[in-house]
């Protein structure tokens, strides 16, 4: 799973970007199968199909951000199968595609399958006629044939392969059709069997510069022992040494172990190519143009004779889908409201099951008293495990379980039908206010799942200044660790007991304005970004509005539930073990006369009291940097371990303890920006720091939310100390 | 020239710059005011001299615009649009 994904993969140990795959074949019969197609097109699907592997797909451009690994057998053969970052092309125009093009065409793959979108043939054969001129070793995959028979989409599959001269399969890999006949052809076209592959004619003064080099190239090809089986078509080399593409060239140094270019031959037969090109007219710019659309002609060819609109309004549907998502009148208010419907189904839903699972633990926790008072158990020992250990991991999963088990699965069923990429769209204008990337606005989405993979996310975003934006503000928009926090906060504080409408439609306005906060200060700290130590304009922007697919309910209840609340909860009660511990043995061991516990907040104090907090309230959030889903169940202990503490059974339980350690409106609004505006989590700096490769950029990244908060919180406090006087 | 006088003065036959097509209006890509790596991008959307391209929809703040390029929704901010010049035939 990628992106909103929360795998270890996904968060730890992702391929930096640049970096081509590492595979291991575990024996030489063993194949290796590249995945390739333009973003957005079941391509991960086809993956998970394919390899069993719950990997998590998505449903916008730039989701698979790293190449993801897997392998099936089929007739006792092992292939490994390799997911590479959806692209538009293989003319590397961004670091993406650079990883996409050398892996195709430098990774010793057996055979590349090009994934297409039914739905949107001319677009995708763009990238097939690319990645054929490269290679035969193809299996062109039609996937989505269930969205096209739905628009009255007719594909001629066999007249389709009959034109790329390379076996052509129809999927529909969400409901796994097609798949047999897919690895079928896999095998064949691994195996070696010829296939006769499509070559694209270029005008006349074109192909006479590729026939000055062509020959040269592909004596000097055959020469090379590193170029076994012939894997690199000498054409097509040729055509791109033409071109003029330096990362090309480079790459294929690297792969042949030497530049051809140092063949003298072939760089006075390349200079002569070259020059009688610009003689006709042909700048690199009017090359590239002439190569393209010489490739778009084909396209338009290929796909006029094999595909059949029944219906030539087919995408009306998500025409009038767009005109209700990203209307002016309706736009904003209906994904404001859609938020809010989030929220609300999640704080009323959890209500309940919280309540019970605390009930439950409270009932676990006196058989446990029990049982460690038959054996007679020391005091110290019943205290660590059962006053700060099974009391921390209690409350993590009380308070945080119902919450993620709710959202997590509507926030995926968002992700899935294709409506994020609407969101970006509509926000777009505030980001260009901002001098921000477009495609921001799709990182600020992931990072509301995990802000880690909304930092990998960012590779998406090709300038290297907006990609730093991005990453240094994705802390702001809270990750799902925070969203349980500022529920049960918002909840306890500002939620009126009486009256039922309001005890739900408050809390949930609260926590849609607590969101547009956060989007307004990812807005704010980008445009001061941009204006100080990051400045620039924006650069060209494009994003895709995929089609509209109707999420697979099941399918995204049980992945969020398995994938991220799993994930989330399992890493939460990981580190809320060990701080369990750790704080109720701070409250419980003196020095002197005063506890380490006390000594350490009321070294904090001072300094919280002016951001309208506490020395706890900091504690908890400094001993909450390896998840912040543990910092209210430590505040909690940290208030209750040294004296006997009662049993906590609800959220109104727990706004009696805070109050009596007096919290006041203050203290909670406080916390709140404190907890948008504050270090990002482990994860999170080990992800920046491994993305930038810069210590200097992560500790910025600690530094400019945390003095924003601290800022933010100071001037909140002290403003309302001196109007209300509280 | 403003948007509106550019539209107005429109006819077949003469370029203008794709952001000034109007919702629900078709053209054709003559020339794109791009160099080097953004000019890549831009080709790989679709968008070569010749290409058919409708202008969608607006975003709720009017910029950016969708248009549907080779099939696929695709949407440019205006002074990219800018950059991109089209042309009406009959």
């Amino acid at each position: 799973m990628r992106g909103m994904g929360l795998t270890n993969q996904s968060t730890g140990t992702a391929m930096a970007a640049g970096v081509g795959p590492v595979i291991i074949r575990s024996d030489p019969q063993d194949r290796i199968i590249a995945l390739a197609g333009n973003p957005n097109v079941g391509k991960s699907t086809v993956f998970n199909a394919l390899t069993g592997l719950n990997q998590h797909t998505g449903n916008w451009p730039g989701k698979t951000v790293a190449n993801a690994q897997g392998q099936y057998l089929y007739h006792e053969v092992k292939y490994i199968i390799v997911d590479i970052p959806g692209t538009y092309s293989l003319m590397a125009s961004s670091p993406e595609e650079e990883v996409a093009r050398d892996f195709i065409c430098f990774g010793n793959v057996d055979t590349v399958v090009v994934v297409m979108d039914a739905t949107c043939m001319e677009r995708n054969l763009n990238l097939v006629l690319q990645i054929l001129e490269a290679t035969t070793k193809v299996v062109v995959c039609v996937n989505l044939l269930d969205e096209a028979e739905k628009k009255q989409i007719c594909i001629d599959l066999d007249a389709l392969s009959a034109s790329l001269g390379v076996p052509v399969v129809g999927t529909s890999a969400r409901s796994k059709i097609g798949l047999e006949e897919l690895m079928q052809a896999v095998e064949r076209v691994s195996c070696g069997a010829g296939e006769r592959g499509f070559r694209l004619s270029y005008n006349h003064k074109i192909e006479a510069a590729i026939a000055l080099v062509e020959p040269k190239v592909r004596e000097l090809l055959q020469s090379i022992e590193s170029n076994r089986g012939n894997w690199l078509d000498s054409r097509w080399l040729s055509l791109k040494l033409l071109d003029g593409d330096q990362t090309l060239r480079a790459a294929a140094t690297d792969y042949l172990g030497k530049d051809l270019l140092c063949d003298h031959d072939l760089a006075k037969n390349l200079d002569e190519a070259t020059s009688l090109l610009r003689q006709s007219g042909y700048t690199p710019d009017a090359l590239r143009d002439e190569i393209v659309g010489e490739i778009m002609e084909t396209a338009v060819r290929v796909y006029d004779a094999c595909v059949t609109l029944k219906n030539r309004c087919y995408h009306s549907r998500d025409r009038k889908l767009d005109r209700i998502f990203t209307s002016k009148a309706t736009g904003i208010p209906i994904m404001l409201a859609l938020l809010g419907l989030i929220f609300w189904l999640t704080i009323t839903g959890a209500n309940y099951p919280s309540a019970c699972l605390a009930q439950f633990f409270a009932w676990l926790e006196g058989k446990l008293t029990i049982f460690f008072a038959f054996f007679q158990a020391p005091d110290w020992l019943y205290g660590v495990v059962v006053l700060g250990l099974y009391k921390t991991l209690a409350w993590v999963v009380s308070v945080m379980l119902p919450p993620m088990a709710i959202f997590f699965p509507l926030f995926t069923l968002l992700e899935d039908s294709g409506y994020l990429p609407r969101i970006a769209f509509n926000l777009d204008r505030y980001f260009k206010k901002a001098c921000a990337h477009g495609k921001q606005a799709l990182t600020m989405c992931m990072g509301f799942g995990c802000n880690a993979c909304g930092v990998i996310g960012c590779r998406i975003i090709d300038s290297p200044r907006e990609r730093m934006i991005a990453m240094l503000t994705n802390t702001v928009v809270p990750c799902n660790g925070r969203f349980p926090m500022l529920i049960a906060v918002i909840t306890m504080f500002f939620a009126s007991e009486n009256f039922f409408a309001v005890a739900y439609v408050l809390p949930t306005l609260l926590l849609v304005a607590v969101i547009v906060f956060a989007v307004f200060m990812t807005l704010a700290l980008s445009k001061f970004l941009s204006k100080t130590i990051l400045k620039g304009l924006p650069s060209s922007f494009a994003l895709e509005l995929p089609p509209y697919r109707r999420p697979q309910i099941g399918t995204v209840i049980v992945r969020s539930v398995l994938d991220r609340t799993i994930f989330v909860l399992g890493r939460a009660v990981m580190v809320a073990a060990p701080a369990g511990v750790v704080i109720w043995l701070m409250a419980n061991l003196s020095v002197g006369d005063i506890s380490l516990l006390a000594y350490c907040t009321n070294f904090l104090d001072p300094f919280a009291r002016m951001l309208g907090m506490d020395g706890v309230i900091l504690l908890a959030f400094l001993l909450g940097f390896p998840a912040n889903e543990i910092v209210l169940p430590l505040i909690i202990m940290g208030y209750v371990a040294g004296g006997s503490m009662a049993d906590i059974e609800s959220l109104s339980t727990l706004k009696h303890i805070l109050v009596a350690n007096g919290w006041t409106w203050l203290t909670a609004v406080c916390v709140m920006i404190f907890s948008l505006l504050h270090f990002p989590c482990a994860t999170t700096c080990l992800t920046i720091f491994k993305e930038t490769k810069s210590f200097k950029w992560t500790l910025f990244s600690i530094l400019l939310p945390l003095l924003t908060g601290c800022l933010l919180c100071f001037l909140v406090t002290q403003t309302t100390r001196i109007l209300v006087m509280i | 020239m403003s948007k509106k006088e550019c539209q107005t003065i429109w006819q077949e036959g003469t370029d203008m710059p794709l952001a000034y097509l109007a919702i629900g209006d078709k053209a054709q890509v003559t020339a794109l005011d791009y160099q080097g790596a953004e000019r890549r991008r831009m080709l790989d959307l679709g968008l070569v001299c010749g290409t058919m391209v409708e202008a969608l929809q607006k975003s709720p703040a009017g910029d950016p615009i969708a248009y549907f390029i080779r099939g696929a929704v695709i949407a440019l901010r205006d002074e990219d649009a800018k950059r991109i010049l089209v042309r009406r035939f009959a």
